[in-house]
């Protein structure tokens, strides 16, 4: 049976490394922080939070204040707002604002609080073929895309930009379709990647472009209108309306995010890297924005 | 083409210079990929040699199953094991989701009907008369399994390296029921699609450096495993 030896070895290896996965797998230090009743977190976010890296500097700080532990999902603001209403994450930060007033008059959401923003902004090919340039509005300026047809990548995942993108050729009567309106399926970092490499224009949120700009060759063609805000808010899911929901940890962690120390962390993120803050800290700015 | 160059020197810095989140990130994978393989192993070797010698009904119907599961994709499995997960899905009162144990359980699924039906295929290349050789010997069951396994264990082993190779090259399901949480559930794969999204293609081409090391340097050690006891 020495043939079978090889096998054996096999097995006891595995088992040893069985045992070892059975140990604690986590290592964020927890001392002196209070220990919570339920510890995990979900936290529902859209990716444009996690590329950034804004949550990897603020969520830490949350995990030592509160004990909690954050488990940030990083999806599209549609799929976000689904979680909410299906009851799968316990708090969420994201950019939608018209379908998060939907979700919170369902009531799947409550606590709604205004948290900061940054600005979405239409980049292209430095040669600018459409002229984005010498327009003033961003009407102007979806019009000139539309009749140029020289390309554009749109997100085509139902997030935030996504959903900015979309409403701005609704408002406008336009159904965008053909070969120079490219549908990615993908996140804002692939989306700018194939709207490089194809020379096409995309709209895009400011910080992931800014993290980006090394590796593109896309230029920022058109910028400032005030349609082009892009507003995010945290919100805990509604605790009457499902089980098993989290709702000490998502009131603890809005009241985080609005904190004033927050809120100076987040007008201070990416000045080092990029020279220009990525955020604009805006709690209890509510009224500025008629939202 | 520096960027290859660049991603390997960097892959072997944090290597050496023992950084913390990576080791961690590396460690989790080994340990999640080598947990699903040992399950899929221990699972899927009597079911593969089950399939291969035994006649029952709905066999035909089974061995289609699990060889059609060879070719299960990840995100599938991923989507499956999420809906049963959720906190108001079937099991959701075990708490699982966006834990590595979810992460084990997909990936054991992912593998298992290659382990089995690579030894399934191992076992069903033997010589017909040997099943009988062993039976005529007189036999007990036991010795009789035994044997077989004796004689199919290199392609045994080329199963457990084809269900480890498949498992820790897969990304879709981790995502899906790991949710890719820092510290916590983010393996190899899960973090080379973030840092390819946040533009640091450099460190994602690190890590899949890494990741290929590890990949190698188990297949290796089984291959070595395999090869030692091979008398032809």
């Amino acid at each position: 049976m020495r043939g079978i030896r090889s096998l054996t070895i096999l097995l006891t290896v595995f088992v040893i490394v069985t045992l070892a996965a059975c140990g604690p797998t986590t290592e964020t230090s927890e001392e002196g922080s209070p220990e919570p009743e339920i510890k995990d977190l979900i936290l529902s976010t859209t990716t444009s939070t996690q590329d950034s890296g804004l949550l990897d500097e603020l969520i830490p700080i949350f995990e030592e204040q509160t004990g909690y532990l954050v488990k940030t999902i990083a999806v599209g603001t549609g799929k976000a707002l689904e979680m909410a209403s299906l009851g799968e994450a316990d708090v969420l930060l994201v950019h939608a604002p018209e379908a998060e007033k939907e979700v919170e008059a369902a009531g799947d959401v409550i606590n709604r609080k205004l948290v900061m923003h940054n600005d979405f902004i239409l980049v292209g090919p430095a040669n600018d073929p459409v002229g984005l340039q010498e327009l003033e509005t961003a009407s102007e300026a979806f019009e000139a895309l539309f009749e140029n047809e020289s390309g554009f990548v749109t997100r085509g995942d139902d997030s935030g930009t996504d959903k900015m993108e979309k409403g701005i050729w609704a408002d406008l009567g336009l159904k965008p379709n053909g070969d120079w309106y490219i549908d990615a399926g993908s996140g804002m970092a692939d989306t700018l990647k194939i709207a490089s490499e194809k020379g096409a224009y995309t709209l895009t949120d400011r910080g992931t472009y800014l993290a980006l700009r090394d590796t593109l060759d896309l230029e920022i063609l058109f910028e400032g209108d005030p349609i082009l805000l892009n507003i995010y808010h945290v919100m805990q899911v509604n605790p009457e309306k499902f089980e098993h929901i989290n709702a000490e940890g998502a009131a603890a962690f809005v009241d985080f995010m609005v904190a004033a120390e927050t809120q100076e962390i987040i007008g201070e993120f990416g000045v080092d890297k990029f020279g220009l803050p990525l955020f604009f800290p805006d709690a209890g700015k509510e009224d500025q924005y008629d939202l | 083409m520096d960027f290859i160059g660049q991603g390997f020197i960097k892959a072997l810095q944090l290597l050496l210079s023992g950084d913390k989140e990576v080791y961690s990130i590396a460690l989790l994978t080994i340990k999640v990929s080598g947990t699903a393989t040992l399950i899929s192993l221990i699972l899927g070797v009597p079911m593969g040699l089950y399939f291969a010698v035994a006649r029952f009904r709905g066999r035909e119907f089974m061995v289609g199953a699990v060889n059609a599961g060879m070719g299960l994709p990840p995100t599938v499995v991923g989507l499956w094991v999420a809906l049963f997960f959720w906190r108001r899905g079937p099991l959701g009162f075990l708490g699982l989701m966006y834990t590595p144990a979810a992460m084990v359980i997909a990936q054991t699924i992912i593998a298992l009907p290659l382990v089995a039906g690579l030894t399934m295929s191992a076992v069903q290349q033997l010589s017909p008369k040997l099943r009988l050789q062993i039976l005529a010997l007189g036999a007990s069951p036991l010795q009789f399994w035994w044997l077989i396994l004796h004689e199919v264990r290199l392609g045994v082993l080329a199963a457990v390296m084809a269900g480890f190779g498949r498992v820790i090259a897969e990304v879709g399901a981790s995502m899906a029921v790991g949710g890719n949480v820092r510290w916590y559930s983010r393996v190899l794969t899960t973090s080379i699609v973030l840092e390819v999204n946040k533009g640091n293609f450099s460190l994602a081409l690190a890590l899949s450096f890494i990741l290929l090391f590890i990949s190698y340097g188990v297949t290796y050690w089984l291959t070595v495993l395999q090869q030692r006891r091979r008398q032809v």
